[in-house]
């Protein structure tokens, strides 16, 4: 075997190498005798104060620690009492919520009303600086009824209260969290969930054993390993290499290319993720002033794309091209509307029918998407005689640029917080606010009442004429659902989910 | 020579305060720090909120001479990220940096040093081909791959070492060694050629015709001269190495200074960027300085020259 090594090493190339001459490597081997999970991220996770962190690493960890009132089943999209036993809306705007008895908190403490008044009426103020406040801004306030019955009187209708509800919105310990603070619960996350924190060097390492007392009849219950080990390593090349020599068995985010790599050692999974592509064109730019405010020229720009070939060869596994301006894993995101086959010559009859015979010069400002696919746009649109200048930005600097209505094009991609139903992503982009460059009055409305409507039928039909319109206008050209691709070890059962939240309490060992 | 560091020190004094001003107003040109820590699903609203209870609305200069000022308290704020102080962050991460830094300083140090005068003692020998071998692969070769190679080779294939991570010394083994090879051919170069030019002087010869020994020779008479632009070198490959060694604590995954300013950067957070920024910029005009100094005493003249 040594003699092979110099070869090896003198062939390999560059970093790709290192995934490459890991075919004669030494047979993965998981953790499984100890019972305990490595896990490895590329981004350092944030504070695991749920309100106030928007990365996803932070919110995966912070999901096996804390518990929510309700949980959505996501096989069968149903909503499950959680912390609350049951719940019901008792008028317009007020829920009451029955909770559950007999269940503890990390540090011993009871759980009690007390707990999720404190919690919520805490998170609502502006004081405390909740991350998205779309997430909260629908509550008013919160009352204890008895020790174990509370209202939420709601500020607005809104209809995704209850995606919210389930598991987005961690009840803290009333006590720890009224003295602490959100500091305080960084430093020391106390919930009720399947596992609890036991060690952390924040954003580099962290230790979470199965929590022994977690109440009987969670939807999280069932939790089969013992110790989970979480640890940031930024190099994906250092990941694969310890995926492959045992000391990992879960990695994720791991790119198409590289995955076909790693297929024969580990398990690859892939699986579809509520996150989409997108290119959005602004008729309102520029003062209205630009060929983007032509329909024919916006129906002729999806025409010229070859978006099955990019999706293809750039996302690959489990994504598929988009007709809708949604995903079709949520709720609402009609699939029988208007689609654009790739035709170049339909494109170029388009365009000159518009008076741009001769093409024109239009910048696309990307962000958070890679240039290759960006440049293939670019290179199919140059077939028809537009010429797309490529103009990379960080995502703040590109959305700004959006805004400002400086950008007659931009390609990005938007994740809904992970939540399946369509008002997560309508409604941002199109319901008349500052990122919507279209101002479409109908669609604003369609959308406020799809938003607030409690029947789900009046909310489908409104979401429904909502993406109808975005398709007939071409107001955006949907790419692809993105996909994420795990490795594992050998030994390890995972099941994905497509809200990209890893469920490590339903792992377990084969 | 009181003067001449006088006026290294307000030199060094104006670097710094030139560098903390232009990285603050830099960090404000690469987009709205306010969009960016609202994060990619914030909407416009949440960066308003972000904006204002961060003081993002305010001037820049108000920001930054506001940040002066509790820097100069020893306040260099909170990371917006952590949500802890900048202190305690960099605190926690500094040591990584440092040992990382300095150990593969010294390990260059020891390997490029006598490498240089036994190369220079026989130009175009053995050894002076063996070490430009070692200068051109050092330099030539990405750090990175050298990184991802030696964890095939010397973590996977073989299992010696582990491959990331700083929780035991043996973590460091591989990243101190590949950090070395990438300072030590510079440092190596520069040692030969200032030992080729002392060693063809007049003095030199003097002493070896008086029938000193050879030993004598190089390391009392030659080596002080010679090392002379060794010294201001190493210096800058010092603040290089602990400040430029983020690619290696990647790979390694080394949580170190290195790879928080550049985590920090792509997620805006100002407070822990702009500490950085103050602290190499410190370090590297301290290193630098040490070194003029250093350099004034070993060499006379050079105050004159100031």
């Amino acid at each position: 075997m040594t003699h092979q090594i110099p070869k090896r090493f003198l062939t390999g190339v560059a970093a790709l190498a290192a995934s490459l001459t890991f075919a004669n490597g030494t047979p993965a081997m998981a953790d499984k005798a100890s019972n305990t999970l490595n896990v490895a991220f590329a981004a350092e996770p944030e504070p695991l104060d749920t309100y106030t962190i928007a990365g996803r690493q932070g919110l995966i960890l912070a999901r096996h620690i804390y518990d929510g009132l309700l949980y959505k089943n996501l096989d069968t999209g149903e909503i499950v009492p959680a912390l609350a036993e049951s719940w019901e809306f008792t008028g317009p705007l007020t829920m009451e919520f029955t909770l559950r008895k007999g269940v503890k908190f990390h540090n011993g403490a009871d759980f009690t009303a007390d707990d999720v008044v404190e919690t919520l009426n805490t998170v609502i103020t502006p004081e405390y600086g909740t991350r998205y406040s779309i997430s909260v801004d629908w509550i008013d306030s919160v009352e204890k009824l008895d020790d174990h019955k509370v209202r939420i009187n709601m500020s607005k209708p809104f209809a995704g209260a209850v995606e919210m509800l389930a598991d987005a919105l961690p009840i803290y310990p009333h006590e720890f969290f009224a003295e602490n603070g959100s500091e305080g619960m960084a430093a020391t996350p106390i919930g009720t969930g399947p596992y609890k924190l036991v060690s952390q060097d924040p954003g580099i390492r962290y230790e979470m054993e199965r929590f022994e007392d977690h109440y009987e009849g969670s939807p999280k219950s069932g939790a089969t390993i013992d110790k989970i080990i979480v640890r940031t390593m930024p190099e994906m090349n250092t990941q694969y290499a310890e995926l492959m020599s045992g000391d990992l068995d879960w990695i994720w985010r791991i790119p198409p290319d590289q995955a076909k790599q790693l297929e024969s050692r580990v398990q690859v999974i892939s699986a579809p993720i509520m996150r989409i592509g997108y290119v959005g064109f602004a008729p309102e730019s520029l003062g209205g002033d630009s060929p983007i405010a032509d329909k024919r020229v916006r129906q002729a720009l999806i025409h010229a794309t070859n978006r099955g070939a990019i999706t293809d060869a750039f996302a690959g596994g489990a994504s598929k091209v988009l007709n809708t301006a949604c995903n079709p894993a949520q709720f609402g995101c009609e699939q029988d509307v208007t689609s654009y086959e790739y035709d170049p010559e339909k494109a170029r009859a388009l365009l000159a029918e518009a008076g741009y015979a001769d093409g024109f010069e239009m910048e696309m400002a990307f962000a958070a998407m890679p240039r290759p696919t960006a440049e293939a746009i670019a290179a199919d649109l140059a077939k028809v005689g537009v010429t797309l200048v490529l103009n990379e930005q960080q995502y703040s600097s590109g959305i700004g640029k959006w805004r400002a209505k400086e950008l007659p094009a931009f390609f990005s991609n938007w994740g809904s917080y992970g939540i399946g139903d369509t008002a997560f992503i309508l409604s941002n982009f199109f319901g008349g606010g500052d990122d919507d460059l279209v101002q479409d009055s109908d669609l604003a409305e369609w959308l406020s009442e799809a938003d607030t409507a409690s029947d789900r039928d009046v909310r489908a039909e409104n979401y429904s004429l909502a993406v109808k319109k975005i398709a007939d206008e071409a107001y955006w050209m949907p790419m692809y659902n993105f996909n994420v691709n795990y490795g594992l070890s050998n030994d390890l059962n995972f099941t994905p989910h497509p809200d990209e939240f890893a469920r490590w309490w339903q792992s377990s060992w084969k | 020579m009181l003067g001449y560091i006088s006026k290294r020190l307000l030199v060094a004094f104006c670097v710094c305060a030139t560098v903390s001003a232009i990285s603050f107003a830099l960090m404000f040109l690469s987009g709205d720090p306010a969009i960016a820590i609202a994060g990619a699903g914030g909407r416009a609203q949440d960066a308003d909120a972000v904006r204002i209870a961060y003081g993002f609305d305010r001037p820049i200069v108000i920001q930054y001479l506001d940040w002066v000022g509790s820097a100069l308290t020893g306040d260099l704020g909170r990371s917006i990220y952590f949500n802890v102080p900048v202190t305690e962050i960099i605190g926690n991460r500094v040591g990584v940096t440092l040992k990382l830094g300095v150990l593969s300083f010294l390990l260059a140090l020891v390997v490029a040093v006598p490498l240089g005068i036994a190369a220079a003692l026989r130009p175009n020998g053995w050894i002076d081909r063996l070490a430009l071998i070692l200068a051109v692969t050092g330099q030539a070769i990405p750090s990175f791959w050298l990184g991802l190679m030696a964890i095939v080779v010397f973590g996977v294939w073989y299992g010696w070492v582990p491959i990331s991570g700083a929780e035991t010394w043996q973590g460091y083994i591989l990243p101190v060694i590949v950090l070395s090879y990438y300072a030590m051919p510079a440092m190596m170069r520069i040692t030969r050629s200032g030992m080729i030019d002392v060693l063809a002087t007049d003095y030199i010869r003097a002493a070896k015709a008086k029938g000193l020994p050879m030993g004598t020779v190089i390391f009392r008479h030659a080596l002080r001269n010679a090392v002379l632009p060794l010294v201001s070198l190493a210096a800058v490959q010092l603040g290089l190495l602990l400040s430029g060694s983020i690619v290696i604590e990647s790979v390694f995954a080394l949580n170190g200074l290195g790879r928080l300013a550049w985590e920090s950067l792509l997620r805006s957070d100002l407070p822990v960027v702009q500490a950085i920024i103050l602290i190499l910029s410190l370090l590297y005009v301290a290193l630098t300085t040490f070194a003029d100094i250093l350099n004034a005493v070993l060499d006379p003249r050079l105050r004159g020259a100031a």
